[in-house]
């Protein structure tokens, strides 16, 4: 049967021992990129954006399959070289999620985070790959349901975006496809 | 330490543009110090390239290399390998840097990543101002370590001109006038006496204005 663009498919995976998780997969793109599943990186922070994330989980809370989180011991560790490198590997979209400003518990990893995020989108936008890619987010621990609908913020985001320009020639980097992702 | 800062991304692709490989060439000294152009500093102007070029779709390719300084013979000769594989050098040095790499590997087309723009000094974080001018005949000992010829936007030697209001400059109210600076250190320091000698009008042969300085140690010469 044909994917029609709308068409929200359910698959059942099935998990020994923890019954069944449902996963559900949108294959709709967008009306400009149909077919597009965007690639995601979300780097988390421990204390915070990771914890949520795993909350989010705990509640069983859906969100899009495309964000692929990267734990971090505090949003400070991010520096230039990653983000870029995140695109370079293959992603069409970055964010970084921390603690909420004021509360980070190494006081201010995330504000120096929220610099470096903002002097990255410049040079985005610079080089043409564009500063929308690129995100900063704050939330705290208990806050799962924010995580899932940063998750759908980002992802719509970039949907509507397209693939990232460096995407678009042959051959991705190492962000691939997994299994359920599609 | 000298300061420098990155020229827009449209500026260095222009310089690069038509090589098949290029080697982002840092530098260990000042430019790491601020930021501007070392090792990490090449590692992001890499990644901007790769990207540039895969956009582009040609095949270029980026060789990094990171020496201890650039303006010592010893350290630039460490380039050598890298320097022979690629069409272009892009050097994240200061100017110093550039001229030197240029110097030492005749043959290799060496151009600047940066602007140099001054010798100055960190105030915070992420501010640096400009201190020295370089002027090649120092007075700071008559004026509480102020430097007159450059923190003075007229370089005056021998007290403000009439444009000093509430302390700042006339040329631009974000600029301290130097010689309200300078007269309240020297109040502090008890040593208001030393500003009544009048400094002559200055030496400029002395600066850059005399053309290309040298220093000569005979004593430290092999």
């Amino acid at each position: 049967m044909e994917d029609k663009p709308g068409e929200i498919k359910v698959r059942l995976c099935g998990r020994s021992g923890n019954g069944v998780m449902l996963m559900a997969e949108e294959k709709e793109g967008s009306a400009a990129f149909p077919g597009f599943e965007p690639k995601i990186v979300a780097f988390a922070c421990y204390y915070c954006a990771y914890s949520a994330a795993d909350l989010a989980g705990s509640m069983r809370i859906q969100y899009p399959p495309n964000v692929r989180i990267i734990e971090l011991p505090c949003t400070g560790k991010v520096n230039p070289q990653m983000l870029l490198a995140a695109f370079e590997e293959g992603a069409d979209g970055v964010y970084v999620a921390g603690c909420m400003e004021g509360d980070c518990h190494f006081l201010r990893g995330n504000l120096r985070a929220k610099r470096r995020v903002q002097y990255v989108k410049g040079l985005l936008d610079e080089i043409g790959v564009g500063g929308a890619r690129l995100e900063m987010y704050n939330l705290s621990s208990s806050m799962g349901p924010r995580f899932a609908e940063i998750a759908r913020e980002m992802t719509e985001r970039i949907r509507a975006l397209g693939p990232s320009p460096l995407n678009k020639k042959a051959g991705a980097g190492r962000v691939q496809e997994d299994a359920a992702g599609g | 330490m000298i300061v420098a800062e990155r020229k827009p991304m449209e500026e260095i692709l222009r310089l690069v543009d038509g090589a098949k490989s290029i080697l982002v060439a840092g530098c260990g000294g000042c430019v790491t110090v601020h930021m501007a152009g070392g090792e990490k500093e090449v590692e992001v102007l890499a990644s901007l390239l790769r990207m540039h070029y895969k956009m582009q779709d040609k095949p270029v390719e980026i060789l990094t290399q990171t020496v201890t300084r650039q303006c010592e013979p010893e350290y630039v000769r460490e380039l050598a390998e890298n320097v022979a594989k690629a069409d272009v050098v892009l050097s994240m040095g200061c100017g110093v840097g550039v001229q030197f790499i240029a110097e030492h590997f005749p043959q290799a087309w060496v151009v600047p990543a940066l602007n140099t723009k001054f010798a100055g000094a960190t105030l915070e974080a992420g501010v640096w101002a400009e201190r020295c001018g370089l002027c090649g005949e120092c007075i700071l000992y008559k004026t509480g370590g102020i430097c007159p010829v450059i923190r003075c936007s007229k370089s005056l030697l021998n007290g403000p001109c009439g444009g000093s209001q509430n302390g700042k400059c006339e040329v631009n109210p974000d600029i301290d006038c130097a010689w309200q600076l300078i007269f309240d250190r020297m109040k502090n320091l008890g040593k208001l006496e030393l500003l009544l000698e009048i400094e002559p009008p200055k030496d400029w042969s002395k600066a850059r204005d005399g053309g290309p300085r040298k220093v000569i140690r005979e004593d430290v010469r092999l």
